[in-house]
């Protein structure tokens, strides 16, 4: 097992809701999250909507700042990281976004897209034409696309260019955003073989963040589950999918439709009732107790902690504790 | 299907000429330059196209350039000065005396004291240019940065400069300017005065002989006016275009990458609303020749200078002898410069605003497809 590169303890988002003086309380958006990801590997982070999976991508890049929680980047702790080691931080790790449409600036071109962040960082590039050109060939575009606007590309280009922007500071980490979420889906392939394929050259360290369960076992080395701000379960992709242990992880997976008519008959179907609740006031105990059909009473009072279970296999549930 | 031209009209040819002429110097001094803003050329021949198709727009550019063009070289081509009178050159008191248009040299008649008013327009647009020139780029200026910093950093920052600018927007502009540029004309007028360097500028910029820059103190007095209460519309402005640009995703992709408050200020928010500034900057044009125009109106009594609302005021008193033209001419030069600027900016939105934009743009392709279909029917 390879040591960590990042890694996340107990980390909380709280944003306060009501006026700029009175505040009414707080969404907990990411409320106490703790994980790792390891070198070189992908670690998924699916969840529905509003679960707090973009919040968490956004504050271990610090651009959100953390209510509470240790953020550890290659050894360092990075949680009060500001002005210039913070920007040495961000040299090293960055992000793909999600909407290749309002990510790239309208009124720049690819060339000054992607030399910005050579720019910012003051990086000596011998011949910027060239380092950009090159960066072009690594996403797949070409020289042709140098001196155009964004508007003049595809969704599919778009996000190219957006990755070939990260990539200009060679990052060892890189939290992917939904990067094929807004993408056709015969242009999501191409974007996560690229993005595969440029793990493989430069040894890059994902974080993937996706609802799109498929896209996720596809990219990932290990997934971890979100459920209303935090991990539920978390463990090998092929295991995650073969093994899954908690129930709203079961509900999930049984969700991803299957094209046989036949197949999907006699697949087991766990239905979850409800809505999810509001992250202003989460249930007290387990998150998922209201929509879990194995719910106890222990379930409602007191909160289960992440354990492992199996090898590498963690699961916040009592079932399993 | 062939490779999709727009069908050019004169002017398109005219406009690809200006722009090619354009690339040419530019590439004089940066030979990569054309290379590298292909595409930046093509988006500036569709913008002219779209001008092109919008026949009030050119109205307005042409009003509002020869407002600028005769500001420029309107004392240059004087057939007098501004203040020779046709009564004392030539002693003929009865017809010179409120002379109408076209009296024997004096092509657009003349005031009380037998003085060319044509020359004193042409003076006169020198000093409302001027003046334009020097309100709008401190007004805006000002307005831009306090809106964006505003805007961006938001909190009590942005409460603190909104509060201020309300404050400047709830007095009434032109009441302000009175007492301002009231409480600032004898202090300008004898710092003007004692500085040799500062009457031949002043002289030089507004065209009158040195002996009247000291006349000049009301005008500039005004132009201080106006740079205080300028500048609000534009912080407002400026704040709420930025409020709605920060929240795009590259805003956030530039924090990430580590640019700083400043650089994302000025590298990516503003570029983005500055189409929308430049509308208001366009029509801003037209009010502040209308209110100089009102000002020295109000002050016309006092002032010895040529300006255009002081020539009204000087005019009015004559109305009652049938002078007409001492009012009409300079209320309607100030009529068409106004409306010039205007028109021109509500082309301008028409054009940047990327909606009505695409159906301009639309509306260009169309007409080549018609001719397209009618060339092939008529073969």
């Amino acid at each position: 097992m390879s040591e960590a590169l990042v890694r996340v303890d107990g980390l909380k988002k709280y944003f306060p809701v009501g006026g700029i003086i009175f505040t009414k309380g707080w969404v907990k958006a990411v409320d106490g999250v703790t994980f790792e990801i390891r070198k070189g590997e992908t670690l998924g982070l699916v969840g529905e909507s509003g679960c707090g999976k973009t919040t968490t991508g956004k504050l271990i890049l610090k651009l959100l700042k953390p209510t509470a929680g240790k953020i550890i980047f290659d050894g360092r702790d990075v949680t009060k990281l500001r002005g210039k080691a913070l920007k040495e931080f961000r040299r090293q790790a960055n992000i793909v976004f999600q909407d290749p449409y309002s990510s790239l600036d309208p009124r720049m071109t690819v060339f000054n897209i992607i030399m910005e962040p050579v720019r910012i960082h003051k990086i000596h590039v011998d011949d910027p034409e060239e380092f950009v050109i090159k960066l072009l060939y690594e996403v797949g575009l070409n020289e042709t696309h140098l001196y155009r606007y964004p508007h003049e590309f595809s969704g599919g280009q778009r996000q190219r260019i957006a990755i070939a922007r990260t990539l200009a500071l060679r990052p060892k980490f890189m939290v992917l955003d939904e990067p094929t979420s807004a993408l056709d889906v015969s242009v999501q392939a191409q974007i996560l073989n690229l993005l595969k394929d440029l793990q493989r050259r430069y040894g890059l360290t994902y974080l993937f963040i996706s609802h799109n369960l498929g896209v996720v076992k596809y990219m990932s080395n290990r997934i971890a589950v979100m459920y209303l701000g935090k991990l539920v379960e978390l463990a090998p992709a092929k295991e995650l999918f073969e093994n899954p242990m908690h129930p709203y992880t079961k509900a999930l997976l049984s969700s991803i439709p299957v094209p046989d008519p036949e197949l999907a008959r006699a697949k087991e179907r766990i239905k979850v009732t409800g809505e999810p609740p509001s992250p202003i006031n989460p249930p007290s105990g387990c998150r998922f107790h209201p929509r879990c059909p194995h719910a106890t009473e222990k379930c409602r009072h007191d909160e289960p902690a992440l354990k492992e279970v199996g090898k590498d296999h963690f699961v916040a549930c009592w079932l399993y504790a | 299907m062939a490779e999709e031209v727009y069908e050019k009209k004169i002017l398109d040819r005219f406009s690809d000429a200006l722009i090619a002429f354009l690339v040419k110097i530019i590439t004089l001094f940066r030979k990569d330059w054309y290379r590298r803003n292909r595409s930046r050329v093509e988006e500036w021949k569709l913008m002219l196209y779209a001008l092109n198709r919008s026949p009030i727009g050119i109205a307005g550019l042409v009003l509002g350039m020869s407002f600028i063009i005769v500001g420029i070289i309107g004392p240059i081509i004087a057939p007098h000065s501004y203040d020779f009178s046709f009564i004392m050159a030539t002693g003929q008191y009865k017809k010179y005396f409120l002379a109408p248009p076209g009296t024997g040299g004096a092509l657009l008649g003349t005031d009380d004291l037998g003085r060319d008013l044509l020359s004193q327009m042409l003076y006169g647009a020198r000093i409302s240019l001027v003046v334009t020139a020097l309100v709008l780029p401190v007004g805006i200026i000002i307005g831009i940065m306090l809106g964006l910093i505003a805007g961006y950093y938001g909190g009590i920052i942005d409460e603190f400069i909104m509060r201020v600018t309300d404050m400047f927007l709830a007095f009434p502009g032109l009441i302000l300017a009175l007492a301002l540029s009231a409480a600032l004309t004898d202090r300008m007028a004898l710092a003007i005065a004692n500085n040799p360097y500062l009457t031949g500028l002043v002289s030089f910029i507004f065209a009158v002989k040195p002996n009247d820059a000291l006349n000049m103190a009301q005008t500039l007095s005004i132009v201080v006016a106006l740079w205080i209460v300028w500048w609000p519309g534009y912080a407002r402005l400026t704040r709420g275009l930025t409020l709605q640009a920060k929240n795009n995703v590259y805003v956030e992709a530039a924090r990430a990458l580590s640019m700083s408050s400043v650089g994302i200020m000025t590298k990516h928010i503003l570029p983005n609303i500055l189409g929308s500034l430049l509308v208001l900057m366009t029509m801003d044009v037209g009010s502040v020749i209308l209110v100089e125009a009102g000002l020295s109106f109000l002050f016309g009594a006092q002032m010895k200078i040529p300006d255009w609302g002081a020539i009204v005021q000087h005019g009015s008193q004559y109305l009652v002898n049938g002078a007409w033209w001492l009012v009409m001419i300079p209320g309607l030069a100030i009529l068409v410069s106004v409306l010039g600027w205007n028109l021109f900016g509500d082309a301008l939105r028409d054009i940047l605003d990327p909606r009505t934009r695409r159906s301009i743009e639309f509306k260009v392709k169309k007409v080549k497809k018609t001719s397209e279909e009618a060339g092939e029917v008529s073969k």
